[in-house]
């Protein structure tokens, strides 16, 4: 937008400005989720109450294979195959609210409460990691709306990109959770 | 007409996002076999829903939000004054809307101040009961250090890091909008605070007592994870910009100071901040939620709170201090004629505190029960970052040193800043060893010693911004003998009040506490006496800016004989910023070099206004 009005400057090169913002800003999320994971550490110790460890290995192994559903989408757009594109896009979308509904299960099925400490920073955690995964099923949901209106190719896929990236970003997240809640 | 629809349309879309979010909570309490009303969870997400509609009808959702659905974007274009009511992309108006909304804030905030010492002035309580004391000392606490944070960063830092690169804006202009545009929500949610209870924990909102206060606490809670939102997206989007929008042929090696700091400002703001919001949230899930993060009965901790808070709020006071004496430093150079002294040491100090800042936090938890072990690690790396504070120091002094001075009021409250600063690090001393700390803590002491350096090291600061580039920002050049009125006075008034400070805290007059003993009434009175001297120095800057603004002389395009690239184009700056693109060619501080030029414009026809060597 900016570019257009100042046609006498080089234009800079926007993509890499997106991505390095992108990346400050997962710097700046990994505090967030780094504060939330010292605070389980802080209060309890490497103590942990009892969780379903089936359903805990069920739903990681069901984020880590979204992440490779959503590389291959990413794969499809940059080669320009749109339909393909689409069908990887909307399994992450489904993976994401699987792993979703598997966590709310793990909610409704929890053995202790929310008003004790272990609860405590089990409902924080995974509520506010859930709260980031399905954040970003609403944004896969965006680009996929704009795909199927055909708008995106493969030298102008950043959206996809982009998201993409969040959603990886989200995976790691859970991979450190993971353990830190189910395994310690 | 364009300034009300921009921001009456954002009130509207703003209140209905709010009873949505009301109605949402409402339908799922209603269906999980709850009340339909809670106020806090109602409030809460009323809030968030709110705060969304407003962005969008403000002018989000035109310029930004339609993209998203694959829409064509547009911009609300207004002529005149009233493009600063509107969501716009350029950074000097997102600059201006800033500083003149926190210039706003801060007199506000210094109003509460001139109450809390005229109930100070005599022993006992008259003009509040203890609760309105405390509201009133939550609200100046917590709006001034938002004006703190975000006065010199989001204003001059907006206004002037993209004219002294040479970028025509921002790396991202929408998100700086954005930025803006979530203040006012914020300031009127802390504002209505007193209304509904106040919030009686100060600024820094312990628990318990702000697990189990009043409603009003999660309006605070609410405002402050929101202003930290703003801070870490305006932080990355000047990472960003320095990084990648600076001329060709500004090197690392060029880059004027302010713009360093502003740099290392960035990055704490980006890492740090998350601390407060988490702080915060635990706070208002345990109240809304009834989790136990610090309720002791059920295994929580009130002690981590402290950490997790202090983890920003200690780098809050460097993301505070930095600018100012980026500022400091780059008047000091224009004003003393001659090269910044240790330009690489200075830059190193800065990077220096951005290293160490974030490995002190525990030093204000001395006499909180940590265990002792960490009293030591604490202490020794709290006493460290004053090496790379006194490099900034030694490039201050190394350049006044042998200067022709210009005594201008930017220059003095420039100087302003090194002199109150040397005084906040000194006392700092007896803050950061422990065994006068458990004297000291939780007294006047302490107030003297942040005030001095924060309202000496970076509200000083500020107004040699503001006075240093009034005639860029407005071409219009101010009445310098009001302003150096105004020096003279806040900055004797300022050192009168705070100095004397010190002695009821080392007579152990504790902070935040509406009364004292009578033997202590003489001396809080004289310094009653001086704060409201200091308060009153504001309104010859008000009427002084004012004026001038409207009134004043037409300033030239480089008052100063500057040397640096903002100076080289009109005042005030075309929307462009820069008609022809700038080529960096040496050190921006390099008066008196023969030869020597800061920045060129290969594509102009005539030459740079001014700025060039050998002056």
């Amino acid at each position: 937008m900016a570019a257009a009005t100042h046609a006498a400057h080089a234009p800079h090169d926007t993509l890499r400005i997106k991505r390095a913002g992108l990346w400050l800003f997962f710097f700046s999320e990994t505090i967030l989720f780094g504060l939330l994971m010292s605070a389980r550490f802080f209060l309890e110790g490497i103590e942990r109450e009892h969780l379903d460890q089936a359903l805990g290995v069920g739903i990681t192994s069901i984020l880590v294979t979204s992440s490779v559903t959503a590389y291959m989408a990413e794969t499809a757009i940059e080669h320009d195959r749109r339909g393909e594109a689409m069908w990887w896009l909307l399994g992450t979308i489904a993976l994401g609210f699987v792993f979703a509904f598997g966590v709310g299960y793990e909610w409704a099925t929890a053995e202790f409460s929310r008003h004790e400490a272990f609860g405590t920073v089990f409902f924080t955690m995974t509520g506010v990691h859930a709260g980031h995964v399905l954040s970003g099923v609403g944004l896969l949901a965006l680009v996929a709306i704009q795909l199927g209106r055909g708008r995106f190719s493969s030298k102008e896929h950043w959206p996809i990109s982009g998201t993409i990236m969040y959603w990886h970003f989200v995976d790691i997240v859970w991979i450190f959770f993971y353990p830190t809640l189910y395994l310690v | 007409m364009y300034a009300l629809f921009s921001v009456a349309s954002g009130l509207g879309t703003g209140l209905i996002g709010f009873y949505l979010g009301l109605g949402l909570v409402a339908i799922v309490r209603g269906l999980t076999g709850h009340d339909a009303y809670d106020e806090q969870v109602s409030i809460t997400f009323g809030y968030v829903f709110g705060l969304i509609g407003w962005l969008m009808g403000v002018g989000m959702w035109g310029a930004w939000g339609r993209e998203w659905f694959g829409l064509r974007t547009y911009w609300r274009k207004a002529p005149g004054w009233q493009r600063y009511f509107t969501f716009s992309p350029d950074h000097k108006v997102i600059g201006l809307q800033y500083l003149v909304t926190f210039i706003i804030v801060f007199l506000l905030a210094g109003l509460g101040a001139m109450l809390m010492r005229w109930e100070l002035m005599e022993s006992g309580m008259q003009l509040f009961n203890h609760d309105q004391y405390n509201a009133v000392m939550g609200l100046h606490g917590i709006l001034m250090v938002a004006v703190a944070v975000a006065a010199v960063v989001g204003g001059l830092g907006n206004y002037f890091v993209p004219l002294m690169i040479g970028a025509e804006d921002m790396a991202f202009p929408r998100l700086n909008a954005l930025t803006y545009w979530l203040i006012p929500p914020v300031a009127a949610m802390l504002l209505s605070t007193p209304f509904l209870g106040g919030i009686e924990h100060g600024w820094t909102a312990y628990p318990p007592l702000s697990v189990v206060t009043d409603s009003s606490q999660v309006l605070f809670g609410l405002a402050v994870i929101t202003f930290g939102l703003t801070s870490i997206l305006g932080g990355l989007n000047f990472i960003i910009t320095i990084i990648y929008m600076r001329a060709p042929g500004l090197t690392w090696g060029k880059l004027p100071i302010f713009v360093w700091s502003m740099f290392v400002t960035s990055w704490m703001a980006l890492l740090y901040t998350q601390g407060f919001a988490v702080a915060l949230l635990m706070v208002l899930l345990d109240r809304i939620a009834g989790m136990s993060f610090f309720n002791a009965e059920t295994g929580g901790d009130p002690l981590l709170y402290q950490h997790v808070f202090w983890f920003y709020s200690h780098p809050a006071v460097y993301i505070m201090v930095l600018p100012g004496f980026g500022i400091a430093l780059e008047v000091i150079s224009h004003f003393s004629r001659k090269p910044l002294f240790a330009y690489r040491y200075a830059v190193g100090g800065l990077l220096g505190i951005l290293g160490l800042g974030g490995v002190v936090w525990a030093h204000h938890m001395f006499t909180s029960g940590m265990p002792n072990y960490l009293h030591g690690p604490f202490l020794v790396a709290t006493e460290a970052i004053s090496i790379p504070t006194g490099l900034v120091f030694l490039a201050a002094l190394g350049t006044i040193w042998m200067g022709r001075l210009w005594l201008r009021t930017p220059m003095l409250f420039g100087l302003a800043v090194i002199f109150n600063f040397a005084c906040g690090g000194v006392t700092g001393i007896f803050l950061a060893d422990v065994p006068t700390d458990i004297h000291l803590q939780d007294t006047y002491f302490v107030v003297a010693h942040f005030h001095y350096t924060i309202v000496g090291g970076e509200i000083f600061g500020l107004f040699a911004g503001i006075y240093y580039w009034f005639p860029k920002m407005t071409g219009r050049m101010y009445n310098e003998k009001l302003a150096q009125l105004h020096f003279w006075w806040m900055f004797i008034s300022f050192n009168v009040t705070f100095f004397v400070m010190h002695w009821p805290g080392i007579q152990g007059m504790n902070r935040r506490i509406a009364d004292y003993p009578e033997s202590l009434e003489n001396v809080n009175l004289f310094v009653s006496i001086s704060a409201f001297l200091l308060g009153a120095s504001f309104i010859v800057f008000v009427y002084n800016m004012v004026y001038s603004w409207i009134r004043g002389p037409v300033a030239e395009a480089n008052p100063w004989a500057a040397r640096t690239i903002e100076w080289q184009i009109p005042s005030p700056p075309p929307v462009e910023n820069f008609p022809e693109p700038p080529l960096v060619k040496g050190h921006p501080y390099d008066y008196g070099v023969p030869g020597s030029v800061h920045a060129v414009f290969p594509g102009a026809a005539t030459l740079p206004a001014g700025g060039g060597g050998g002056q």
